[in-house]
Order: C-alpha cells, then structure tokens, then sequence
C-alpha cells in the first residue's frame, strides 16, 4: 500500500515538476498545431476525408510518443543536471520503483499533447470528434499512455547508464512513429518492419485507439499492448537493478 | 545496531577510467582514494578534510553506496556498503554543499513529501517530521514557495532537511557550507552540533579550517588520495608545533621573490593567498629562527600591509600537512 502511494505521489510531482519548464509549455503549445495540421493535409491531399479523425488521434499519439521518449532521456539528464539523480538513487527502494514514476509521469503530461492535437483538430479544421467506441477510447487512451510510460522505463534503464542520454533518444523519435504505424500503416512499410512494429507496445496502442476511433475489435490490442507493457516493466526492473550496480561501478550517476 | 562503530573505512581505493574517442579510444585513469582506513565511532563528529581534488567527496560516495570501491570494504552500521546498500541507505542521510539536488520547480514542502515518500517515513509520521525539520532549519512559513526562488542558504537549508527526514543514524555532510553567507554557516554549524549532541554520527568533509575546528571531534586530514594525519583538533595543532609562522599583505609579489623565500634559511613552507589585488603570504618557519626580518628584506621595493608574526593555528598545521603530502 506505501509503494503504491510512493509512487502516485511520485507520479504527481514529477508531472508536476516537467510540466511547469517553460520549455515543456512552450512545446505543448506549439507540437499539437503542428501535428494537428500535417495529419489533416496529409490525409486530405490523399482524398482520405473520412479519416480525418484517425489521422488526428494518431498525431497525438506521436506527441505522447515523443513525450515519453524525451521525457524519460531527458528526465534522465536532467535529474543529472539537478543533482537529483543521485539523491533519489540513494533511496532505499529497487531502483525500478524509484524511475517508474518518472516515466509513468512523461506519459501523464504527453496526454495532453494527444488531447490538444484532438482539440485543434475539431477547432482549427472542423474534425468531427465522432468516436466508434467512445468508452472502448478512453480505456486504449489510459492502457496507451501507460504502456509507453512503462516502455519508457525500459529505455530509462539504457538511459541511466549513459551522459549522453539525448543522443539516443533523437534517434528513436521518428523510426519509432513510423514503424509503429501511429501516421501511416503498418501495412505500406517494407516487409522486414512487420516484427519490430509487433514487439512496439506503440503499435498496438495506437491500433488500439485508431480501432476505436474508426471501428474495429478494440480490446485484443488493449490486451496485447498491456502484455508487452508488462513485459517492459519485468525488463525494465530487471535491468534497472543491474544497470544501477554498473553506474555505480562506472561513476555515471553524477555529471562529475 | 551490532558494530562498535557507526563508519569503518579499510584500505578503500577508487579509480575512475575514462575513455574518450571512438576510432582510436584513449582511456585515462585517476586513483581518486588510495588505500584510505578510518573507523568513525557512534555519535562522534568526524571532519575530512582537505584540498580540492583530494579525494573526499569520492570518500563520502564511497560511503554512502553511491560508488563502488575498486577495492578494499566499508562498513556503515555494521553493514558493508557494497552487498548490503538498502540496509545501508536506510541508515544514512546524505548533504552536499551548493545549489544542486532539489527540485527547483517545486515547492520546499513538495520536495520533502517526495523524498518522505522516496525514504520510507510511515505517512502518519510525515506531517509532523516535515514541519518538525522546517522549524529546525528556519523555513517554516516559506515552505509552500517554489525552491526556485529561494537563496543559497535556504537551498542549504532545505538540502539538510531533506537528509533527516528518516532520521538517519549517520549523517554524510559534503561542504554543507559552501558558499553560504558567514550568518547562514554559523546556523549551520550549531544546526550541525545540536545533531552529533542528539547522537547522530556526523562525517563532515569542509575546506574551512574554523568549521573543523570549532565542530569536529576529530579531523582525518586527506591529500592525494590518502590520509595524512588522523586526530582531534588539538593533536593536528600540535603537528605545527616548533613552527612560528609571518604573514605578510603584499601587492605584485613576482614569483622569483616567492621562490627566494623558500630557500632562507629555517623556511620550511611558503604558501600565497590571493585576495583580490592583495597577496597574502605566509612563511613557516622554525620557531626558534627569526624569519621575519630576512623576509622583508628578500621583499624590499614591494608594496606592503600588515606584517605579523604569530603562533601557528589549526589552518598552518593543515597547510604544513597538504605541503608535506604534495
């Protein structure tokens, strides 16, 4: 019961640490717009009107994509820059326990960026907000932001080890939207990209909201993206433990 | 508790390695501790000091389970710091000195809720050791204020409210007093003495001799990665003992007129303190040879303040150890 209250309140104040950086508002304000508006034209340039909505929930899922990714890097490196790493690290606590909330905080502030990127779509272009399964969105909503907070965790473990944690993350930010067909599907993506999509909790949480967004069996993704979430987070706890040993051994924990 | 004593340090040693490059790598290595053996007993108040680079902030994180030695073993509370880290961490509370390791956005009282949270104080007890240590630390009516807005000193003063909100048996203070105003240090020194009075054990690492002295119960002082001299205040005064030392305020010492004075005769050291335009010299020298008059002759046609010649003091025998060590 303590763990589970550690780690809500955990979750709380790190949302609320991250979303109050200048930098983190002015991205919100901004990246939604612009997502908002590729996938309009996009799809309206392909005469795809109908899927207007589709287009814009997968933008938003793009932004809590890209939340969670530099969210978890970044957190990372700026609990680094703060000198905080080291202090929550020295709680006596699994270091799992200690970086989850971390993670499961990046996802909670990039909702925001799907709902904004759904509010400027209905404001700015008119995209009628008609849900298939409105309920059946909600759930895929909640299971979606945290199964990446939970994917995040594991690329937190990888993060954690290393001063340049940023790089990594720049690199993941786009293959990771394409592959997981959160704009484009899956199925017009070369052939070898079919494994790595199916093993992305990414890809099934966003089939999960577009399924039912537009139509479609909603919970066997829900559940799919749940089970890989749950396998990130065995990983990830796992290899926190030993990746925390290594930054010890290896002097990564502080900039110095 | 078990152990006689709160710290056991036995031939501890740390090196970092670095590599630097990708097509042709070049590693680097640092001995940063070299071989260091100390015990710290239960409620004592123990000082490391020594000049940067020398080696003590590796020797607290080495301590405190946030390095693992290369080699050699440290028990804290009877539990090695390697194996047993949770059962150490639970035990510990750790303080450094500076602006770094809060949560800058946040309030004072949402960084001690987390880090209540994080330490495992039961949430009954929360509130009340919360708001018990922001009366200790003399921030209670600005706890709801974003950290970021607060002084240097309210920062510090927060830092060591967040080491003891679980109450910790011992106390890890890396240069607590690091550039805090001389008021705010002086609360901290007594904030400091009324903890190791309470029977906390307290390892205090500091570059401030008066801080040691006035504090600890004894001082390990460390160079190079090793301890120099191991005692109480009094004993490492006594180190300087057959010294008389001259001080003198020059302004443009060239260091050829530095270099003279270390070859008179009975000069042991000679150190050089800038102090904005003024250079503050000090000679060590035997006490029964007068240096005084030899000195300012090797100084002549400098501009020069106040000469003195005086005993020597806790900060000269540190220095007499630092020198020997270098």
């Amino acid at each position: 019961m303590n763990t589970l209250r550690m780690l809500a309140i955990g979750t709380l104040l790190h949302a609320k640490q991250i979303s109050r950086s200048p930098f983190e508002i002015a991205i919100a304000l901004v990246v939604p717009v612009v997502q908002a508006t590729l996938a309009v034209y996009l799809f309206r340039s392909s005469g795809e009107q109908h899927r207007l909505l589709e287009a814009a929930v997968g933008a938003g899922v793009m932004g809590v994509w890209s939340s969670v990714l530099f969210g978890s890097g970044g957190a990372i490196q700026s609990q680094r820059w703060q000198g905080t790493l080291e202090m929550i690290m020295l709680a006596p606590r699994r270091p799992v326990l200690v970086i989850l909330p971390i993670t499961i905080a990046t996802g909670l502030t990039g909702t925001y960026a799907l709902l904004a990127t759904l509010a400027w779509g209905r404001l700015l272009y008119g995209i009628r907000l008609d849900f298939a399964h409105p309920v059946a969105f909600v759930v895929a909503a909640v299971v979606c932001v945290v199964a990446l907070g939970l994917f995040g965790l594991l690329l937190a473990a990888t993060f954690v080890l290393m001063r340049n944690a940023n790089a990594l993350a720049n690199t993941l930010e786009y293959p990771v939207w394409l592959v997981s067909g959160m704009l484009v599907p899956i199925t017009v993506l070369p052939s070898w990209t079919a494994p790595i999509a199916a093993v992305l909790p990414t890809t099934w949480g966003a089939r999960a909201l577009r399924e039912a967004t537009s139509g479609g069996p909603v919970w066997p993704s829900v559940g799919i993206c749940l089970g890989i979430s749950l396998l990130c987070l065995a990983l990830g706890a796992l290899s926190l433990t030993h990746v925390e040993r290594r930054a010890r051994a290896a002097a990564t924990l502080a900039l110095a | 508790m078990g152990s006689t004593y709160a710290i056991e340090a036995d031939d501890l040693r740390r090196t970092y390695r670095a590599r630097t490059g990708w097509l042709k790598p070049k590693r680097t290595e640092v001995e940063a501790v070299r071989g260091v053996t100390f015990t710290v007993g239960r409620g004592e108040l123990f000082g490391l000091l020594g000049p940067n680079g020398a080696g003590k902030t590796t020797t607290i994180k080495l301590l405190n389970t946030l390095l693992i030695p290369t080699s050699g073993s440290a028990r804290v509370c009877g539990h090695d710091v390697e194996r047993e880290t949770r059962e150490v961490r639970r035990r510990i509370g750790y303080v450094f000195g500076g602006d770094r390791g809060l949560y800058d956005r946040l309030s004072a009282l949402d960084n001690l809720r987390y880090f209540a949270e994080l330490y495992g104080v039961a949430p009954r007890d929360q509130k009340r050791r919360i708001a018990e240590l922001l009366d200790l630390v003399g921030l209670a009516g600005r706890e709801r204020e974003r950290v970021e807005g607060y002084s240097r000193g309210m920062r510090q003063r927060l830092h060591i409210a967040r080491g003891l909100l679980h109450s910790p048996d011992v106390l890890f203070l890396d240069e607590p007093s690091i550039g805090v105003d001389p008021v705010a240090a002086r609360e901290l020194r007594r904030t400091v003495a009324d903890l190791a009075s309470t029977g906390t054990t307290v390892l205090l690492t500091t570059h401030y001799m008066a801080e040691a002295d006035e504090l600890c119960d004894r001082i390990a002082v460390i160079a190079d990665g090793s301890i120099q001299a191991l005692g109480t205040p009094a004993e490492l005064r006594r180190r300087a003992e057959g010294r008389r030392v001259v001080e003198v305020e020059a302004y443009g010492v060239p260091e050829s007129a530095v270099d003279a004075l270390r070859d008179l005769p009975g000069v042991r050291e000679t150190a050089v303190e800038a102090r904005g335009a003024l250079q503050l010299l000090t000679v060590h020298s035997d006490a029964h040879v007068d240096v005084q008059s030899d000195v300012l002759r090797e100084l002549a046609g400098i501009r020069l303040g106040r000469v003195d010649s005086r005993e020597p003091t806790l900060e000269d025998a540190y220095v007499a150890i630092v020198s020997a060590a270098a």
